[in-house]
């Protein structure tokens, strides 16, 4: 204990400070010890793995996921392939009821005892197993609003961060531009573009022919109209970040605008980006499956989710089962990713929570 | 002043920002308008003033942060172009008010730290950027350990620690603190300042000390100038303005400072201004602060009061300092 400590008083309810100990070196160090280092996005994955729904979903797209990349190799029928007897068409294998076999099937199996893979889903009017054709049709319609929503991301953050970040005139204009593509009827423009493009791109062939002309036009469509709400979210959220000090500092420093953008502005604005996506593939399946549904979807005999939906309705009374298959995918994909979706944002963007 | 060279010498900075009043009419909101003054290699010149006067703006327009609306601004002898900015960078930098806004949440700290050295790239390899973050570190007191973490992880003092090991990177001769302890607590507030004063006394720069706390500002500056409405109303060595505030402004602003005494504190006379400040929108004619001035009269309505050098080393802008300085005995500090 030093001298110079204050004398107390012996009536003094002052708290004796003789009774304190210096702190050791090995106390002070204690001090300092800091708690693991988090990341933001480590923190943001464990609450979203915290929340039952998001893996759940999770859980169900992963599966979807594997069923589609898998089945085709597994299964022996191919989606555009009618089931055959004998070298021609097998007539009593036309719409066969879930896991039954066409009379000619029934008759091979017990010549030859074996087994053949069984129609899962049954089968269509066309005497075509339907179970890999629901598997093709996800895989379209999983694709369609997995790449729809792609361009949408790159063209909406692109469009989004000019205009948030340029302020002012620029943006003033780009945003009258996205109202006026904000108004423009969607539909009608998918009907006129299929139209023009089947003229454009008749005769092409590869991929495009494959998808038909419909699906090129879905795609130009979601990359010339969708993009807006992107851009829109996008802009608002920068202009917000933006005020942040620690722009003003980038600035101070010298820091190029585009990498200010790049470095300080897009990664704060990331979490609203991620959730904004994950909301968008389903809007983009049902876009499409609504598109197909319509007649407007992909060519024939390619499946998608909406065509053999709007397929099924003619038999809808004797075979409801063949309407229901489809409908239960979309229903499960879609549901599966909006709560992945509102996982994702509860997960990332505490704030945005209603 | 003398004819040495100055490291900043500011000559009628002014600063508008266009404001929009219903339709399609503008208005110049006068942030700063007319501010003249010069700082020397390793002095710290304490700019103070109430809210809204333009002490912020002042700062960031050096920096050009703002693309000023007049005035000149001379850096080491050069004038200070838009051409030749980039490369001044590199010589003045910004500490900023707000620790917690003024760091990116998702950049760890050797990150921010190493930013100016990325963009005026001040390192040939991996290793030597890292050896500096870590010598930087050291010199505001952070451990090396702390490198890898997020600003959020840190407190305020730290996080303000961060700022100014980022604004010290480059190596700068000038450093404008925006109000830097503003937003700490009393007991980190004295070890920030001590640290700004240790780093002057090592390396040297100087100081543009922003601050509305005039106790830390005296601590700190060597001189010290008072803004008013956009305009530099006195300008003084840090003792002589406290001990001898001549416009009556300064007085009032200095007597609003508490002293740990209650005798001497007892004995004050506090001089409190009545109304609010104008809006920098449709400042007053004349003199700005004529409409809560208590020596106020009909001629400083007139024309502007000039910053003139009333003692050796004493700017005041004033038309009526005998008036003024019969209020002198009232409100000496200390």
């Amino acid at each position: 204990m030093s001298e110079d400590m204050p004398k107390k008083n012996p009536l003094s309810l002052q708290i004796d400070l003789k009774k304190f100990e210096p702190a050791t070196e090995e106390e002070k160090k204690q001090q300092d010890v800091m708690s693991k280092s988090t990341t933001f996005f480590r923190d943001s994955m464990k609450k979203l793995f915290r929340n039952p729904l998001a893996v759940f979903s999770i859980i169900v797209l992963v599966l979807i996921l594997l069923v589609i990349i898998f089945a085709p190799m597994i299964v022996p029928y191919g989606y555009s392939e009618m089931l055959k007897f004998n070298g021609t068409k097998d007539k009593t294998a036309m719409n066969l009821a879930p896991f039954t076999y066409s009379v000619n099937e029934q008759k091979y199996m017990a010549e030859h005892g074996v087994k053949l893979f069984p129609h899962i889903f049954g089968t269509d009017e066309l005497s075509r197993d339907y179970f890999i054709r629901v598997v093709y049709g996800t895989r379209v319609s999983l694709a369609v609003g997995f790449f729809a929503s792609l361009i949408v991301l790159v063209i909406g953050v692109l469009y989004g961060s000019i205009s948030g970040y340029c302020g002012g005139r620029v943006d003033l204009i780009m945003m009258r531009i996205v109202d006026v593509i904000y108004s423009l009827p969607d539909m009608l423009v998918i009907i006129l573009l299929s139209v023009v493009l089947k003229e454009l791109l008749d005769g092409s062939t590869g991929i495009i022919a494959k998808l038909g002309t419909n699906m090129v036009s879905i795609f130009i469509v979601f990359g010339m109209l969708y993009w807006v709400g992107m851009a829109r979210l996008v802009r608002g959220q920068i202009l917000s970040v933006k005020e942040n000090e620690y722009v003003l500092a980038a600035k101070s420093i010298g820091t190029k605008s585009s990498r200010i953008v790049r470095r300080h502005i897009l990664p704060n604005c990331l979490s609203v980006i991620i959730i904004t996506t994950a909301l968008q593939i389903p809007s983009a399946i049902f876009t499409e499956s609504f598109l197909s549904f319509i007649g407007l979807g992909v060519a024939a005999p390619m499946p998608s989710l909406g065509s053999l939906a709007n397929n099924a309705r003619q038999g809808m009374q004797s075979y409801p089962y063949k309407l229901m298959f489809p409908a239960l995918t979309i229903c499960l994909i879609v549901l599966a990713l909006n709560l992945l979706g509102d996982g994702l944002r509860d997960a990332l963007d505490p704030k945005l929570r209603k | 002043m003398s004819e040495e060279k100055m490291l900043v010498d500011v000559r009628e900075l002014k600063q508008y920002f266009p404001v929009r009043t219903g339709w399609g009419k503008v208005l110049p909101l006068k942030a700063v308008d007319g501010v003249s003054f010069t700082i020397r290699h390793g002095e710290t010149l304490g700019l103070v003033g109430e809210s809204g006067c333009g002490k912020t703006t002042v700062g960031r327009t050096l920096l050009r942060l703002y693309k000023p609306t007049g005035g000149e601004f001379y850096f080491d002898g050069e004038l200070v172009t838009e051409k030749n900015m980039p490369s001044l960078r590199k010589q003045m930098q910004m500490v900023f008010q707000d620790p917690y806004s003024s760091l990116n949440p998702r950049m760890t700290v050797e990150d921010i730290i190493g930013e100016p050295l990325d963009v005026h790239h001040l390192y040939s390899n991996k290793a030597e950027r890292r050896e500096k973050i870590l010598s930087l570190m050291e010199t505001v007191g952070l451990n090396a350990e702390h490198a890898t973490r997020y600003a959020h992880e840190f407190s305020g003092g730290q996080r303000q620690r961060i700022g100014i090991a980022r604004a010290l990177a480059v190596n700068p001769k000038f450093i404008v603190c925006d109000e830097p302890v503003s937003a700490l607590d009393v007991s980190i507030q004295a070890q920030v300042v001590n640290m700004f004063e240790e780093l002057q006394e090592k390396l040297g720069v100087a100081y543009l000390f922003i601050a509305h706390d005039l106790l830390v500002v005296r601590h700190i500056s060597h001189r010290i100038a008072v803004m008013y409405l956009g305009r530099m109303v006195e300008l003084a060595d840090a003792d002589e303005i406290y001990d001898h505030p001549m416009h009556p402004y300064s007085k009032s602003l200095l007597s609003s400072v508490p002293i740990p005494d209650p005798r001497i504190a007892r004995e004050r006379r506090r001089i409190v201004l009545s109304g609010d400040i104008p809006s920098p929108l449709n400042a007053p004619s004349g003199c700005p602060f004529r409409t809560r001035c208590p020596y106020g009269q009909d001629d400083c309505a007139e024309c502007m009061p000039e910053l003139k050098e009333v003692e050796s080393g004493h700017f005041v802008a004033c038309h009526h300092m005998e008036d003024a300085a019969r209020m002198k005995e009232g409100v000496q500090l200390r």
